[in-house]
């Protein structure tokens, strides 16, 4: 437990402090939902239409922004190594450095949602439920993109590698979140179902994401 | 406390680094691993460290804790110091000690390396030297039987050089065992040598 508390504190640190792009997320999430209107123009009813799947797009995009950067630097300054010869699991190292990278990328997302979603005319009781489908599939997004990291640690430019080979997996997390946004907001379709297959797929992602992100740093670092 | 390597091989990247090495190494005894560039002194030591699976043959520690990975009981000095710029000497320390072991000793530690006046400062600001010697806190800090060092001295001045063989030899003396990657003896005059040539 203190070892865990000791690399969560310190992932979420390095995140926050200088250079560490806790909020390099947020900012582009809100660049890009400020554009849309501007993009789409001033039809208020199919901005609010399509309002659930741009604010869900704009999420994707952005949790997966940072994401290159979550086992390249650790990489290239020798903490890697130290990470795999302490007393903790690399799987159990891996899935706390994607829970402290969720809290600092990922938690801002779910907390803006609803304020953008005002510019996309989203009535703000419809945001809420916006923010939660977003607070219940964005950790899918984390523990996706936590493989996608972990195979092109090695590589200088793995930024767009990852996306290219995380995007696609993150479909059902799109499909999913979208059908549960708009089963709230507009209906009829009941909220429930998608709801609690997107949770199943943030904890299959839990469970699974660092196995294989563990697999992929030890074949990739010999 | 015994480490024993037999038939020792190593592949990386598809090449024969080093085959069919093998070495004792009891406690309180320090072994300086010598020989040309690329001959495979730092994949010895990424070998022992498990951080590059061994291709055949068997390394052991007798007498040590048999459940735990031997990587486990051994610190890796490599050539990246795995400190963080943003944190602060202390911080960066701190979490080591803490990941690595139980989180105390890291004042005492800083005070060995002579960093103790720093401890606030980011360790961007650091230079290589002091950087090296914030690395060897580390081996202070959480007290594991084997040292594995990588060209331990590099970038380190007169004093510092000094400083660290009297760390070294501190730690034989409370029965740990060294193995260091070196172009020379690095003050450790009693050390046997294991010269690597080209397989």
């Amino acid at each position: 437990m203190n070892t865990f508390a000791a690399l969560l504190i310190r992932d979420m640190q390095l995140t926050i402090r200088a250079g560490g792009g806790a909020l390099m997320g947020a900012l582009f999430f809100l660049i890009v939902i400020t554009m849309i209107p501007f993009a789409v123009g001033p039809d208020l009813a199919l901005l609010r239409r399509i309002g659930p799947a741009i604010l869900w797009l704009g999420a994707l995009l952005a949790s997966l922004l940072a994401l290159d950067r979550l086992f390249a630097t650790d990489h290239e300054d020798g903490s890697l190594d130290l990470l795999m010869m302490g007393g903790m699991p690399l799987e159990l190292a891996v899935a706390t450095k994607a829970i402290a990278h969720w809290i600092t990328t990922g938690l801002p997302l779910v907390v803006i949602a609803p304020l953008l979603g005002l510019m996309l005319n989203v009535e703000l009781h419809a945001t809420g439920w916006l923010a939660l489908t977003l607070a219940a599939g964005t950790p899918a997004l984390t523990f996706i993109g936590l493989v996608g990291a972990a195979l092109s640690v090695a590589l200088r430019r793995g930024g767009l590698l990852l996306a290219v080979l995380v995007l696609p997996l993150t479909v059902p997390v799109l499909i999913f979140g979208i059908a549960a946004a708009n089963a709230a907001i507009v209906g009829p379709t009941p909220f429930g179902p998608p709801f609690t297959i997107l949770c199943a797929l943030s904890l299959v992602g839990l469970v699974l994401g660092p196995i294989a992100a563990a697999a992929a740093l030890r074949h990739g670092l010999e | 406390m015994q480490l024993k390597a037999s038939g020792l091989t190593c592949n990386r990247g598809g090449r024969e680094v080093f085959r069919g090495l093998s070495f004792g190494l009891a406690t309180g005894e320090a072994m300086v691993v010598t020989g040309r560039n690329g001959v495979g002194k730092s994949s010895l030591l990424r070998v022992i460290a498990g951080l590059v699976r061994i291709a055949a043959g068997r390394l052991i520690l007798e007498g040590g804790e048999p459940d735990v990975p031997i990587g486990e009981q051994a610190h890796y000095l490599g050539h990246q110091d795995a400190m963080k710029p943003s944190l602060t000497v202390g911080e960066n320390l701190q979490f080591w000690s803490r990941f690595l072991g139980d989180g105390r000793a890291v004042k005492p530690a800083l005070e060995a390396v002579d960093l103790a006046e720093l401890a606030d400062l980011p360790a961007a600001y650091l230079s290589a030297g002091q950087r090296r010697r914030l690395s060897i806190a580390r081996l202070l800090a959480v007290p594991r039987p084997i040292w594995l060092l990588d060209e331990p001295t590099s970038s380190l001045d007169a004093p510092s050089q000094k400083r660290l063989a009297e760390l070294m030899r501190d730690h034989l003396v409370d029965g740990g065992m060294i193995i260091a990657a070196a172009h020379g003896m690095i003050g450790l005059e009693r050390a046997c040598e294991l010269k690597l040539d080209r397989a």
